[in-house]
C-alpha cells in the first residue's frame, strides 16, 4: 500500500476512470460543476462586480437587469455578488464540518474497531445516542447550547456527522483486524498502532470518500438552514441560508429574485456533491451502481 | 400468544437505555459546557443577583451527578422548567404547540407515501422506462432540495402567482375560529365539529407546508421502494408464482409488494429523522405554530429552558416512532417474533 504503484496498475486505473466517466456522463457534469464552486470560492470575491456589502437605498428590490445581474436585496446590494461570495463561507463550513467529522469519526472507528471490548461497547453507544436524535434538532441545541457562531456551526455539524464514518470505519477495520497481511504486519514488528493506521486504514478510504462527497451536500444543506432560522452566521455576511431567509420576507409580494438565486445556487451545490458521490460510488464499488 | 407478549414487552424496554442517552445528553448540553447554564436559564435581562438566585434555584452549585438526578426527577414530574418567552412552563406550551406539528408531519408523510410507493412499484416494474427515469431524477433532485427554499418557491408560485393557496400564515385564516379542542388536529377536530368549512379552510393551510415536506420525503421513500421491488421481483419466489399461473396483479400486490414493504416501513423510520429537522425550517416559512416555531423563536430569544425541552421532547418523539415502526414490523412480516433480536 505504501509502495510506490506498478505503472501497469495506475494506467488500468486510469482507463477505469475514463471508462466509468464515458459511461456516465452525468459524472462528468457533476465534477465540472464541482470545479466552478471551488473556484468561486478562492476567486470569485476578487471577480464579482459589486461589493457584497455596500448598500444603495436607491436602487433597493431591483428585478434582474444587465447591470445587476440577479437582481438587488432590500438594501440595494448586488444579489449576483453576494451569491458568490457566499460560495467561500458556505463550502468552508461543510468542508471543515465534514473533515472534523472524518477525522474523529476514523480515530474512534479504528479504536472500537480494532480494539473492541469495552471502547467498542462505549462508543457503539455513544453514537447509538447520537443517532437518536432527530439530526438536524440535535445540532440546533449544540449551536445553542455552545453559542451562537460559525465555529458552532461547524462543531454541530461534525458531531451528528460522526458516527456515519465511525461506523464505517469500525467495520471496515473490525473485518481486516485478523487478516492476513494485518498479522503478517504485526509479526514483522510493527506496534498496534502502526499496523491499525498504516496497513488496515488505508482499506476504508474509498468507501470514506464516497461518504465524504454524500456529506457534503449534506452538510451544505444543514449549514445553511441553521443560518435560516437565525443562527451562525449574522446579517450581512452572505451566505445562501441566511440570503434565502432574508428574501422570504420579499416573496410575498413578488420580489422573488431576493431568495430565488441564493436558494437556487444552495441547491446547485448540494446536487453537485450528491451526483459526484454517486459517481464516486460507481468507481469506487461498481457493484452498487443503481 | 404470551411469547408475544414478552416479547414486546423486552422491545419496548429496550427503548430505556436509548430514553436515558438521550437524556443525558439533554443535560449535558445545557451543564457540562463552557459557559453559564445559570446565566442562560435566567434569560439575557438577568443581572449578576437574579443569576445567582437561579444557579441555587436550579441547584447549579451542586455536583453533576447530584445535578443529574435532580434533573431526571423534574422530568418525571413532568418539570421541563419555565420558558423566559411566555412565562409559561415549557411542557405546557410544547403540549399546546404540538398538534400543530403532528398535523403537519404526519399529513406530509401521508401525501408523500402516497405517491412515492406507487411511483417506486411502477418504475420497479417497467425499469428503463421513462417512469423510471422520472423517478431517477425526482430522488436525486428531491434529496438535494433546501426544504425552506421549496416552501419560499412554492409561496411565490401559488400564492402570489396563481393565487391559488392563502397567505402562508398559520394553520387558519383569522376570519375563521378555531374548531373545538378534541384531538388539536384541525382536520379532523372540523370534521367532527361537523363544520365543512373550517375543514376546507384548515385543508388549504396545509395544502403548501405539508407539500414541500413531502417533497423533502419522496426522495428516500421512492428510493428504497423501487429498489426493494426489484429485489423482490427478481427473487425465486415470484419466478415460481408466475410459473404457477397466478395472475400479474396477485403476483404484484399479494407476493412482492408485500415482501417489498419492509425495508420501505424501515427507510421511514430515517425519513422521520429528517422531517422532524425539516419540520421546524418549513414551520418557520409558513409560521405554522408548532413546536418548531417555538423553538426557533426561543432560540433566537436565547429562551434556554425552552429550546432544551424542544430538543428532549423531539428526541423522546423519535424514539417513540421508531419504536412503533419496529412494532408495524410484526404486522406486516408475521415471522419477525423480535425473540431473535
Amino acid at each position: 500500500m505504501t509502495d510506490a504503484p506498478a505503472p501497469s496498475h495506475s494506467n488500468s486505473a486510469r482507463a477505469h476512470l475514463v471508462y466509468v466517466l464515458r459511461d456516465n456522463p452525468v459524472t462528468l457534469i457533476a465534477f465540472a460543476l464541482c470545479a466552478f464552486f471551488v473556484l468561486s470560492a478562492l476567486i470569485g470575491p476578487y471577480l464579482v462586480p459589486h461589493d457584497p456589502l455596500a448598500t444603495n437605498a436607491a436602487r433597493a428590490l431591483q428585478p434582474p437587469s444587465f447591470d445587476h445581474w440577479f437582481g438587488t436585496d432590500s438594501l440595494g446590494r448586488d444579489v449576483f455578488s453576494r451569491v458568490i461570495v457566499a460560495t467561500r463561507l458556505d463550502l468552508t463550513i461543510s468542508v471543515a464540518a465534514v473533515a472534523l467529522s472524518f477525522v474523529i469519526g476514523a480515530v474512534l472507528g479504528a479504536v472500537a474497531g480494532y480494539w473492541g471490548g469495552w471502547w467498542d461497547v462505549v462508543l457503539n453507544r455513544i453514537f447509538d445516542t447520537i443517532m437518536a436524535f432527530p439530526l438536524f434538532v440535535l445540532a440546533m441545541g449544540i449551536v445553542a447550547a455552545l453559542g451562537n457562531t460559525v465555529e458552532n456551526i461547524i462543531y454541530a455539524t461534525a458531531i451528528i456527522n460522526i458516527p456515519f464514518y465511525a461506523r464505517l470505519v469500525r467495520a471496515e477495520v473490525n473485518i481486516r483486524r485478523e487478516a492476513g497481511f494485518a498479522q503478517a504486519a504485526r509479526l514483522a514488528g510493527n506496534s498496534h498502532l502502526r499496523v491499525v493506521a498504516f496497513h488496515i486504514f488505508p482499506n476504508a478510504l474509498p468507501p470514506m470518500m464516497v461518504q465524504v462527497s454524500l456529506n457534503l451536500g449534506w452538510a451544505i444543506l444543514n449549514a445553511a438552514g441553521l443560518s435560516f432560522i437565525g443562527l451562525g452566521v449574522r446579517p450581512p455576511t452572505p451566505e445562501w441560508g441566511i440570503m434565502v431567509a432574508e428574501g422570504a420576507n420579499f416573496i410575498v409580494s413578488g420580489q422573488w429574485w431576493v431568495a430565488l438565486f441564493p436558494g437556487l445556487w444552495l441547491m446547485l451545490a448540494v446536487f453537485t456533491f450528491n451526483l459526484m458521490g454517486d459517481g464516486l460510488r460507481d468507481l469506487v464499488d461498481p457493484r452498487r451502481r443503481t | 400468544m404470551r411469547g408475544r407478549a414478552v416479547a414486546l414487552g423486552l422491545r419496548i424496554a429496550q427503548t430505556l437505555p436509548v430514553l436515558f442517552g438521550v437524556v443525558l445528553i439533554s443535560f449535558l448540553l445545557t451543564r457540562a459546557l463552557p459557559g453559564d447554564p445559570a446565566a442562560y436559564f435566567a434569560g439575557v435581562m438577568a443581572d449578576a443577583e437574579s443569576i445567582e438566585a437561579t444557579r441555587v434555584k436550579l441547584g447549579l452549585d451542586k455536583s453533576l451527578p447530584e445535578q443529574f438526578a435532580i434533573y431526571v426527577g423534574d422530568l418525571f414530574r413532568g418539570d421541563l422548567g419555565r420558558s423566559v418567552g411566555t412565562g409559561r412552563p415549557v411542557l405546557t406550551d410544547l403540549a399546546e404547540r404540538l398538534p400543530a406539528s403532528l398535523e403537519l408531519t404526519l399529513s406530509a408523510l401521508l401525501l408523500s407515501c402516497l405517491i412515492a410507493v406507487p411511483l417506486g412499484v411502477w418504475a420497479a416494474v417497467r425499469q428503463g422506462s421513462w417512469v423510471d427515469h422520472l423517478c431517477r431524477v425526482l430522488v436525486t433532485a428531491g434529496v438535494s432540495l433546501p426544504t425552506f427554499f421549496t416552501g419560499v418557491l412554492l409561496i411565490y408560485v401559488f400564492y402570489y402567482l396563481l393565487g391559488w393557496a392563502p397567505s402562508p400564515l398559520g394553520r387558519l385564516d383569522f376570519i375563521y375560529l378555531p374548531p373545538p379542542q378534541v384531538t388539536g388536529f384541525y382536520l379532523i377536530d372540523s370534521l367532527l365539529a361537523g363544520d365543512a368549512e373550517t375543514f376546507f379552510a384548515a385543508l388549504r393551510q396545509l395544502a403548501l407546508p405539508a407539500a414541500t415536506l413531502a417533497l423533502f420525503t419522496l426522495a428516500p421513500i421512492a428510493r428504497m421502494t423501487r429498489a426493494a421491488m426489484l429485489t423482490a421481483l427478481s427473487s425465486d419466489y415470484i419466478r415460481t408464482a408466475r410459473a404457477a399461473g397466478l395472475t400479474p396483479r396477485k403476483v404484484l400486490y399479494g407476493y412482492a409488494f408485500r415482501n417489498a414493504l419492509l425495508p420501505v416501513v424501515t427507510t421511514l423510520g430515517m425519513v422521520f429523522s429528517f422531517v422532524l429537522g425539516a419540520n421546524v425550517l418549513v414551520e418557520k416559512v409558513f409560521a405554522w405554530p408548532g413546536i418548531g416555531s417555538y423553538a426557533v423563536e426561543a432560540l433566537v430569544a436565547s429562551d434556554y429552558a425552552a429550546v432544551q425541552g424542544f430538543v428532549l421532547a423531539m428526541a423522546v418523539l423519535f424514539v417513540i416512532l421508531n419504536l412503533l415502526i419496529d412494532l408495524s414490523y410484526a404486522l406486516i412480516d408475521p415471522r419477525i417474533g423480535f425473540a431473535g433480536k
